[in-house]
């Protein structure tokens, strides 16, 4: 598996004002029963955009959006890597947000879509700005930790081991820990429960 | 930074290397695995040709998508029955081992690794499922993972990981008559709020932990995670060392001395340190129910509900969201809200101990007529060891359903679900919108004992004046 640099996103973003948005909100649960990840997209917020006529992935001013501006806490709860991964096959490259629960973060990271976090002020002046002008053109760029919009620069945190991993692309974790499997062994060989503490370790 | 705790020394003696993502690659002693979160990363293995690092550190079962009703295959639900095949297909092409239904073992991997012996403490153990962290109270450290990690702990039996802060939580003194470990572990989250532990590994200790049961100490171990931290353990002793004695997976002779050696040693030192350290009286807390639709949305069940205004910020908002959608009001008695669905079950409250409790509850009682109650065994062996007491006879006699193991309403992947606005009380661990199966569906939490007071009064009851009702 190969994977790629993620230097710079630039295109339109879907505002998702509210706080606490959970992954059962995302995808909801009867979704999991997939066995492939193929389709999960037609679950991303599904059940809200049922009872929400203008729900903001369904208004037509942010088709073809690849980026999404959240509140607080966004991706709480179930460890679903189904929210995720709907949200990058819906076309989603890149989040910022208020701040992101830790789980949804690192799935965000395994599968190459960076958070950036920002002030919950200029968190609102993104959301505004995409909602009352949607055809706005922003700019993430990964490397120097902004998001920009015409004039306007907005310093977001991407955490810095993440970020050294997007840039020289090596955000695939799997490559980097296959190439330790010989100490993998070893440390396992000096954990007696390994052997159902059958021999003396150590 | 935190030294000498039992995470610390978990975390160092499982470090295999330091990753250039700064993070660290920690070895995993054991990997449950599920029907739901597994498929994908299995193909991914076959998709790079590698194998499974370590089959023998490797446990599967099914418990998400199974009906509860009968277990008779092939199920009425063709994409559950998908999961299923999909599931057995590749333990058996990988060589792992499978507790399947016809085993007797079966049930949620997070009642069936401690109940099995396989969850022993100073292990690191991983789960496709964020309640993992119930393991720690075997005095391990369990980590709930996504997918693409289920997928590097088959091919690599390492996961990478940032180191997390400890943060002691002691609950000092004894607790009063009618509150259960479900009350402590909401307490815990409410006080703390549900991202107090972000960063965090909780150790729970003091006098009233020391006292606590093996279940007891699941129950608030498994929701570690909702209050933020992914980690949540009590340190390993004698009650441990005792639950675990002569289960199916422990050690024996010779090698369970040289066991009881490691998880001595494993525990937290006298001079370990901490990052933070939270306390709580023991006699402060009361039974808790949530309200709203996080776990930190909860009440002591005597007290009114909380005022908007005392909560800050973007909370106030997630609090009138919460009172809307459940349709409550501030300064309201949660006692008495009517309810429709009594659930007892799931990971955090479907062992043997929570099903005696409620049995004794509910024996000579009645569900109200206006409830439908269900009650859940978490295992196999936990259904076989209650029909030997003769519970599941206390329990329909009452009016409650008795089914197969699983996880049933605690999430809505398998036929129970709530149906159109129904209001639950349920021992599960989760209170979010549509979590079980209704997307208009209300769920309030509580402990079996609340759940039993309630499904009697036919709305939510304190279990504390039981005796005086009856
Ligand atoms: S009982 Fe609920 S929380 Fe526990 S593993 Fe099953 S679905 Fe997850």
């Amino acid at each position: 598996m190969s994977t790629k640099r993620i230097e710079k996103i630039v295109g339109k973003a879907i505002p998702m004002p509210r706080d606490d948005i959970d992954t059962d909100r995302i995808t909801p649960a009867r979704f999991l029963k997939s066995i492939t990840f193929e389709g999960i997209e037609k679950a991303l917020f599904c059940d809200e955009r049922e009872n929400t006529p203008d729900h903001p992935v369904d208004n037509p001013a942010h088709k073809g959006a690849n980026m999404m501006f959240v509140g607080k806490n966004f991706g709480s709860g179930s460890s679903r890597e189904h929210a995720p991964q709907a949200l990058k096959r819906f076309g989603i490259e890149v989040l910022v947000g208020v701040s992101f629960a830790e789980i949804f973060a690192g799935n965000c990271f395994a599968i190459g879509v960076p958070l950036g976090v920002a002030s919950a002020d200029d968190v609102n002046e993104l959301i505004r700005q995409a909602q009352e002008e949607p055809e706005t053109r922003f700019n993430v760029d990964i490397r120097n930790s902004t998001v920009s919009f015409g004039d306007r620069v907005i310093p977001i945190e991407i955490q810095e081991t993440r970020k050294a991993a997007f840039l020289a692309g090596t955000w695939d974790m799997l490559t980097n820990l296959r190439s330790n499997l010989p100490q993998v062994e070893e440390v396992a060989q000096h954990l007696p429960y390994v052997t159902n503490f059958e021999n003396d370790a150590q | 930074m935190s030294k000498n705790t039992l995470y610390d020394k978990v975390w160092d003696s499982h470090t295999v290397a330091r990753l250039d993502s700064g993070q660290d690659q920690i070895f995993i002693g054991l990997h449950l695995i599920h029907e739901v979160t597994t498929p994908q990363a299995f193909g991914m293995l076959k998709e790079i040709g590698a194998g499974v690092a370590f089959p023998g550190r490797t446990m599967g079962t099914v418990d998400h998508i199974i009906p509860t009703l009968s277990q008779i295959r092939p199920y009425e639900d063709e994409q559950a029955e998908k999961m299923m095949a999909a599931l057995e297909q590749n333990v058996n092409e990988f060589g792992v081992r499978f507790l399947h239904l016809d085993s007797g073992k079966q049930g949620i991997v997070h009642v069936i690794g401690p109940e099995l012996g396989l969850s022993q403490p100073g292990m690191t153990i991983a789960c496709g499922d964020s309640h993992t962290s119930t393991h720690g109270a075997m005095g391990s450290l369990g980590f709930g993972i996504g997918t693409t990690e289920v997928g590097h702990v088959l091919a690599t039996q390492t996961l990478a990981l940032n180191r997390l802060k400890v943060k002691r939580i002691e609950v000092t003194g004894a607790l009063g008559p009618g509150v259960t470990p479900k009350d402590v572990t909401l307490r815990v989250i409410h006080d703390l709020g549900i991202k107090g532990g972000l960063g965090f590994a909780y150790e729970y200790g003091g006098d009233v932990f020391d006292a606590m049961s093996m279940e007891g100490r699941m129950t608030v171990c498994n929701m570690s995670i909702e209050g933020g931290a992914r980690i949540g353990y009590v340190n390993p002793d004698q009650t441990t060392f005792d639950y675990l004695e002569g289960r199916e997976f422990s050690p024996e002779g010779e090698a369970w001395e040289r066991g009881l050696a490691y998880w001595r040693d494993i525990a937290s030192g006298d001079d370990a340190e901490y990052d933070d350290v939270y306390e709580i009286a023991g006699e402060s807390i009361e039974p808790m129910v949530t309200w709203g639709i996080n776990p930190g949305h909860s009440v002591g069940i005597s007290q009114p509900l909380p005022e908007v205004n005392s909560f800050s910020g973007e909370d106030r908002n997630t609090a009138e969201h919460g009172y809307e959608f459940m349709a409550l009001n501030p300064g309201e008695s949660i006692l008495g809200t009517k309810v429709d669905v009594a659930f007892l079950g799931s990971c955090t409250n479907s062992r043997i101990s929570d099903l005696r409790e409620g049995a004794q509850l509910i024996n000579g009682n009645k569900v109200h007529p206006g409830v439908r109650m269900l009650v859940v065994p978490g295992s196999q062996q936990v259904k076989q060891q209650a029909e030997e007491e003769g519970l599941h006879e206390i329990f329909t006699e009452a009016g409650a359903e008795w089914r197969e193991a699983g996880c049933s309403m605690c999430l809505g992947m398998n036929p129970d679900k709530l149906v159109g606005a129904e209001r639950s009380i349920s021992t599960s661990n989760r209170n979010f919108i549509g979590r079980q199966g209704s997307p208009r569906g209300r769920t309030h939490l509580g402990s079996p004992a609340v759940v039993v007071s309630s499904a009697i009064a036919g709305c939510i009851a304190d279990p504390r004046e039981m005796g005086e009702q009856a």
